[in-house]
């Protein structure tokens, strides 16, 4: 099959789109674009909707091309990209809920986000077979996590079948977002998914910044860059350990813990918040770097670079541990393609992609760094996966505090007059978060924010078949989905 | 692992001292908490958490309450996994509609004398997202709120102290 650009060659482009481009496609088109998908042709980013139109952001395996397809729905309804390639389902039973556009001839006419209170049961799939029995788990669950709802179906511990039911932490937040000024959309944008409020503060701020043209100051998108890599060993250390925790091996849990706090700390020194929320706003940061703030991340990586090799140890020389995680829910590497599985969940199944590598944003294309890979697609293999991921962060705080440029950290913003449109995908701890948005009369009229989990919740599913119903925790934190920021 | 047991055993303990509970939080609570409760459960409660809606911000520094710097079950106080062994339901987040019943349920589930804390700024009237058609409102929306610990997450020191407020009257 022929690229992305050869797909959309002659189809009318959006002018105000930036920086990448936006075409107006045909029903026809629409189809091809599917089947590309379902041929691996290009990958799908996200899949969106908004009152009679439907998107769809697409990004060709080859090349790296980038582009939007947008199809006018004006009888509200579209051709299905689930019926020929299964990945978009959930994202179009979304688009259904939210935005009634209806998918024609979709596989799975079954609500998503709106659960629809005292209405008819949710009629989850079904599994045939002798003496299978089901386990309901859910919302509300044993751990200080976030609700959603896990039906398994198994055959005495085997688990035959594993069914995901979200949305409970549905807030209407792209709802929230229409009409709501910049500064209340980017603070809406970090109350996506809390445990990635760097990764969405910094996407939202990006489109916002490709949408009107305004640049933020150099020593900003350094900033930026810190922000996100202290963010991604903060949520590293955290759930290193409480993987090994799900294996009941509490030593790792207690010292990694005390990890994140010290870097939890740091950032609240360097930053002024712990998590490090509207920190990062369109235009540039909020606030530069606290004075001491260098001295304050350069002890800690000391500290981390002492004490971490010594814990990477004891996991790995752990006969109990490592049987638990060794050959453990493992997500085969044609899946993650498939679904275009970002961050440590796809890395660690073979699938090379990292936004800040492969989409180049700055200052990452003035730092050096590797994007760790892992074939095995196992616990251990995304365990692992994670621990290589701290060294390549660690390096990269060290070469941002090296080389992080003077000068002013804000620009000032001022929304545009006309209508406006942008979007821009960069790499969370969890993998790439994908924002688009439309801004007009100075507002904000649509905004749509995909969450890395919308590609790697269904491939828990997979994960977890063949596996005994004692190892879903495991295999369940080895993942990490978010909820809310899914739920949206 | 021995290595690492031996060479952190001699060192003292990264917990931290405790800080004073929360003047205003105690004053709130007085009122609400009758003296056979504090009879009954002496200096020591059971807390089943339950996210209502939140982004999960709340739910990460909850989760560090119990990391070696804060150490919770110093003061008595334990997470625990069902809400049948539960005094204190902590709940986060706006209430969204798809969360409510589950809410209600957990707090129905949950044997008296029981107490509601509200965690976070969304945990009263649905902080930013209180206007959204897919939210209910605040926790008091659902439940009756015995005591709120304001923040955007509130710090682990800010649950701590608003958690220890409660312990204190209790006792």
């Amino acid at each position: 099959m022929a690229g992305l650009s050869n797909l959309l060659n002659d189809t009318p482009e959006v002018a105000e789109h930036r920086p990448w481009p936006r075409h107006l496609v045909s029903p026809a088109q629409w189809e091809a674009a599917a089947r590309g998908l379902e041929a691996g042709a290009w990958t799908l980013v996200a899949l969106w909707g908004e009152a009679d139109t439907a998107h769809m952001a697409l990004r060709d395996a080859a090349n790296g091309d980038f582009a939007v397809a947008s199809l006018a729905c004006p009888d509200g309804c579209f051709p299905s990209v689930a019926k020929v390639f299964a990945p978009a389902g959930r994202l179009e039973r979304a688009m259904r809920d939210l935005w009634k556009l209806e998918p024609a001839d979709t596989p799975d006419a079954r609500p998503w986000l709106l659960h629809g209170g005292e209405g008819p049961r949710y009629p989850f799939l079904t599994a045939e077979g002798e003496g299978l029995h089901q386990i309901p788990v859910g919302p509300v669950h044993a751990g200080i996590i976030e609700p959603g709802h896990f039906r398994f179906t198994a055959s005495g511990e085997t688990v035959v079948r594993l069914e995901e039911r979200l949305g409970y932490v549905h807030k209407g937040t792209e709802g929230l977002m229409a009409g709501a000024d910049v500064a209340r959309a980017a603070k809406l944008a970090g109350r996506v998914s809390g445990d990635s409020t760097v990764a969405y503060a910094l996407a939202f701020a990006c489109a916002v910044e490709s949408a009107t043209g305004i640049a933020a100051p150099p020593r900003a998108a350094w900033l930026r860059a810190l922000m996100a890599e202290i963010e991604r060993l903060a949520n590293h250390f955290g759930d290193i350990g409480a993987v090994c925790n799900d294996a009941a091996f509490s030593a790792m849990h207690a010292h990694c813990g005390a990890l994140r706090e010290e870097v939890l700390r740091a950032s609240d020194f360097c930053f002024g918040h712990r998590l490090m929320m509207d920190r990062i706003v369109p235009g540039g940061v909020a606030a530069d770097l606290a004075p001491m703030g260098a001295a304050r991340l350069r002890a800690l990586v000391a500290l981390v670079r002492r004490r971490f090799p010594e814990l990477v140890r004891v996991y790995d020389n752990s006969a109990s541990l490592q049987d638990r995680t060794v050959g453990t829910g493992i997500l085969k590497t044609e899946l993650a393609r498939r679904f275009a599985a970002g961050g440590y969940v796809g890395r660690a199944s073979g699938r090379d992609f990292d936004a800040r590598r492969d989409v180049f944003y700055a200052p990452y294309d003035a730092l050096s760094f590797v994007v760790p890979m892992r074939a095995e697609g196992d616990v251990n293999a995304r365990v692992w996966q994670r621990i290589d991921e701290v060294e390549q962060s660690l390096g990269l705080v060290i070469q941002i505090l090296d080389l992080m440029p003077g000068g002013a950290v804000r620009a000032e913003f001022v929304a545009p007059s006309g209508a406006a449109e942008g979007c821009a995908l960069v790499e969370g701890f969890r993998g790439d978060v994908f924002v688009w948005l439309r801004i007009a009369e100075g507002r904000i009229a649509r905004c749509h924010l995909r969450d890395p989990s919308w590609f790697q919740w269904p491939l828990l599913e997979a994960a977890i078949e063949g596996n005994i119903v004692a190892d879903f925790p495991l295999c369940n934190k080895s993942f990490n989905c978010s909820y809310s920021g899914h739920d949206l | 692992m021995w290595k690492l047991l031996l060479k952190t055993s001699p060192l003292p303990p990264l917990t931290e001292a405790a800080p004073a509970p929360d003047d205003a939080a105690l004053a709130e609570l007085a009122a609400r908490l009758d003296a056979a409760a504090k009879k009954r459960l002496g200096r020591s409660l059971s807390i089943r958490e339950v996210d209502a809606g939140s982004c999960n911000g709340c739910e990460l520094e909850i989760n560090a309450l119990n990391n070696v710097f804060y150490d919770l079950e110093r003061f008595g106080l334990r997470f625990v996994a069902s809400p049948r062994h539960a005094d204190v339901l902590l709940v986060t987040g706006p209430v969204t509609r798809n969360m409510r019943e589950a809410l209600e349920r957990t707090y129905a589930a949950t044997p008296g004398p029981k107490w509601v804390v509200a965690v976070g700024d969304c945990a009263k009237g649905g902080g930013i997202f209180a206007d959204s058609p897919a939210v209910v409102g605040g926790v008091s929306e659902a439940v009756p709120v015995d005591l709120h610990i304001p923040g955007c997450p509130p710090t682990p020191t800010a649950l701590l102290q608003g958690l220890l407020a409660l312990l204190e009257t209790v006792k």
